[in-house]
């Protein structure tokens, strides 16, 4: 076991005080930075980078990465408690994370996520651990047809088990579409729908549309109904954890289902915010009572956090492995590896291994560490519940636009944050989901890119999607995903079983 | 000693007062970024500058953002613009409106290769490239970074040149053309020396020739049979084409002279720090120190050699 060899001498380079210590202030860090909406990781990680260009890389690059868990375990502190999702994986988290804070199972809530964080960044992490070279390979089989069939996949699974009106998630989604194709065109070099504004030339970013649909439209509601948001009176105490951790083993198909998904898109990179989604929708999907879900379902959190985390941590490895980040946080990560000196690539592992097992151990112990430290640190974030809705509500906002400017430092995406507050509240008056926008918005651009160089790649030709096995599988699930719902009427007029097979995907 | 008593009253007359941006017109990871990351540190490391300097990637709606950026930060000595040939470039694609002219330049800094790559289990000559994308049933295709730019513009001159076709297929970086060409979804890439070094290094791709008159100076192994040294000119190999892109650091416009002897002194120690020297040979770029007249000398004929380029191609909006 040459891998477990390396693991422990990994664990050795770590085990110093200097940089146990250095653990703890990123870890601190990190949780911050995931608070505040719209700062989040890859900002935190980019504004912090330069403190560590003293120090030795594999310090630093431990420093970074626990920055990063910390915001991945931050993240979902401001969806569970304000509705406003900290990060853009944590959207699904407010499906179920928010009602239960309503319900004043705040602790609860925040307990479930931050431990289905934690297992999926382990499974995530003992994946990488044992499988890294044979995972980079098969990363290097995807290219532009197998991208696009896996964001029609994602696509096609909101439309086939979303709990929505049809027709209404499909309003949402073109309507994200359409939002989506603003700015430079990759493919053309042309700009599109900018109107000769510089303002628009750089798109729409996706985190101030969230900030301003979830965030800003949740106090324009809260407003009108004069819902205070409702503390927690009782301590969190050991027991509410335990409580939590007892009832695990129950939900083990949600978190096996949820882990595997994230890993699968982490690694191809599909990314945390499908994988969040997608497992979401999945654990709804395969439940015995899916109405259930959205109105405080513990499973609700679990499906989403253990996903986006699993996804989060295994696009470390295309990073350190191929170079091809599968997320923000992870460019920038990138970047600061070549300040280093260390070119990530195939030969990273053979050249650097010092460095990279002492990282691969360093996700195993600031994951540990991270988990105590959220725990405990539970009350203090739960109390701002606490605080009357009149004194929160404006520092919400405060820091709703501060996120919201600080993403690139432009004055406009504070208007256009307010601007997507409105839509957000009218979307939610008239019943029209907000998720599949906001999924279009983020995934359009790529979905489209991709799309147009398989076309580009095979002249035109759509056979391109089932040219292997590998897309052809990919392509075929996700129509059946799509038409699911009629599928699912046919087999039961059919007379067979309703109960579906479970790990589809 | 001359550039010594030249500066000294610059280092008087004005230094910044607060942190200094360095605007990068390309995404996370990429050449640019990679660049301003080690004159970042290279600054900090050796004191060169009291104020920190802070990155501020500027690369939507590809680098055009950065652009107008800086166009709109007149008289703010603050931001340094890291530019390529974009900013020849993309005011005629895309009718951005931006012309270099409108900014101070300080110095252009380094020179970037171009090379035709292909993957390790493709031809291995470009004369052999050449006649087996001439006699492949669908174009070969081609990957690279953006549409309608130095990549783009390379290809089409490739087909001019040699009767080949091929399918080129915009990326958003160098990185992923990289590894698509690696992963066999793309027969060639046109990419920097420094965004196909891993993966030559591990013996995933092939250099076939490198578009400039002379070869690569360096002759330090890369992997363990070549240097860069020993990748053959395009000329040699009877492909006769040049490029080279310019990596150049720019102020927004109406800065004083003295706000411009500062950073034209300050990018002069940068490149006199091993920082600057080492990232050179690992990224096989050209070293070259050019300010003042020369520099804007050599901005107008590489602008119009750019702007016949890209004429030639059809690449200019109508």
């Amino acid at each position: 076991m040459e891998a477990f060899g390396l693991l422990v001498q990994g664990f050795g380079i770590l085990l110093t005080g200097k940089t146990l210590v250095l653990m703890m202030v990123g870890l601190v860090l990190g949780i911050f930075v995931g608070v505040l909406p719209g700062l989040g990781g890859p900002n935190g990680v980019a504004i912090l980078l330069p403190l560590t260009f003293t120090m030795d890389p594999t310090s630093a690059i431990v420093m970074l990465s626990c920055i990063y868990w910390g915001a991945l375990f931050g993240g979902a502190i401001t969806s569970i408690l304000f509705n406003i999702p900290g990060e853009a994986w944590s959207v699904a988290t407010t499906f179920d994370g928010y009602p239960m804070a309503q319900q004043g199972r705040a602790a609860e809530a925040l307990t479930a996520a931050f431990t289905s964080s934690f297992i999926g960044s382990l499974v995530a992490v003992l994946l990488i651990t044992f499988l890294a070279p044979l995972i980079s390979s098969f990363a290097l089989k995807f290219g532009p047809p197998e991208f696009f069939a896996v964001y029609l996949l994602t696509f096609c699974s909101f439309v086939g088990l979303g709990r929505e009106a049809k027709h209404k998630t499909v309003i949402s989604m073109s309507l994200g579409l359409l939002l989506a194709g603003i700015g430079m065109d990759t493919v053309s070099g042309n700009l599109r729908m900018t109107f000769g504004s510089a303002e628009l030339l750089r798109g729409i970013n996706f985190l101030v549309a969230v900030i301003g649909l979830f965030g800003i439209s949740e106090i324009l509601l809260t407003m009108e109904e004069r819902l205070a948001l409702r503390g927690h009176a009782a301590g969190i105490s050991l027991r509410v954890v335990l409580a939590v951790w007892k009832d695990l083993p129950k939900y083990w198909v949600t978190l096996l289902r949820s882990s595997f998904i994230g890993c699968w898109l982490g690694i191809t990179p599909g990314g945390a915010i499908a994988a969040s989604f997608m497992g979401y929708n999945l654990a709804k999907r395969f439940a015995k009572d899916p109405e259930s879900f959205g109105k405080g379902r513990i499973e609700g959190v679990f499906a989403p956090e253990t996903a986006a985390h699993a996804s989060g941590t295994s696009a470390l490895l295309p990073m350190l492995a191929l170079g091809i980040p599968g997320s923000g946080t992870a460019a920038i990560l990138l970047g600061g590896l070549m300040v280093w000196g260390l070119n990530p690539g195939p030969l990273l592992f053979v050249e650097h291994k010092d460095f990279v097992w002492g990282l691969i151990a360093s996700m195993y112990l600031g994951n540990v560490v991270g988990l105590v430290l959220v725990l405990t640190t539970v009350p203090i974030f739960a109390s701002i519940l606490r605080v009357p809705f009149a004194a929160v509500a404006p520092m919400i906002v405060v820091s709703c636009a501060i996120g919201a400017y600080a993403i690139q430092n432009a004055m406009f995406d504070i208007w256009l944050m307010l601007g997507f507050g409105v839509v957000g509240y009218v979307f939610k008056k008239i019943g029209i989901p907000l998720a599949p926008f906001t999924l279009a918005l983020v995934l359009g651009n790529r979905a489209e890119d991709a799309f147009r160089l398989s076309m580009i790649g095979s002249g035109g030709n759509l056979k391109v999607f089932w040219s292997n096995g590998l897309v052809g599988s990919i392509t075929t699930l996700a129509i059946l995903l799509l038409f699911w719902p009629l599928i699912d009427r046919l087999l039961q007029r059919a007379g067979l079983t309703r109960q579906p097979k479970t790990a589809a995907g | 000693m001359a550039a010594v008593l030249c500066s000294a009253p610059a280092w008087a007359g004005w230094e910044p007062s607060k942190p200094v941006e360095i605007v990068v017109a390309a995404g996370a990871g990429g050449a640019s970024d990679q660049m301003a990351r080690m004159m970042q540190a290279a600054i900090q490391k050796n004191n060169l500058m009291k104020q920190p300097m802070v990155v501020s990637l500027k690369g939507g709606a590809s680098g055009a953002e950065a652009l107008m950026y800086m166009k709109t930060s007149e008289g703010d000595a603050n931001k340094v613009l890291i530019a390529y040939s974009l900013i020849y470039m993309l005011p005629l694609s895309a009718k951005i409106p931006f012309n270099w002219r409108e900014l101070t330049p300080v110095s252009v800094i380094a020179l970037d290769q171009f090379v035709l790559w292909d993957n390790a289990g493709g031809p291995k000559t470009v004369k052999e490239f050449i006649a087996a994308a001439k006699a492949a049933s669908s174009p070969f295709k081609m990957g690279g970074t953006g549409s309608k730019r130095e990549d783009h513009v390379l290809t089409v001159f490739m087909e001019q040149k040699t009767g080949a076709k091929f399918s080129y297929l915009p990326y958003k970086s160098g990185g992923e053309a990289a590894t698509q060409l690696v992963g066999n979804h793309t027969e060639s890439n046109v990419n920097n020396p420094s965004e196909n070094l891993e993966v030559w290094r591990a013996g995933q791709v092939r250099p076939l020739c490198v578009f400039d008159k002379e070869r690569i100076s360096y002759t330090t192994k890369v992997t363990e049979a070549q240097s860069w040294h020993d990748i053959p000119t395009c000329k040699e190999e009877g492909l006769d084409i040049q490029y080279l892109m310019l990596r150049a650091m720019f102020l927004p416009g109406k800065v004083t002279a003295e706000q411009q002897a500062f950073y034209v002194d300050l990018f002069h120690k940068v490149t006199q720090t091993t920082e600057y020297k080492d990232y050179m040979e690992k990224q096989a770029l050209k070293p070259i120190f050019l300010t003042g007249k020369d520099m804007v000398q050599f901005l107008e004929e590489d602008d119009a050699l750019n702007k016949s380029l890209m004429t030639e191609a059809g690449f200019v909006a109508k």
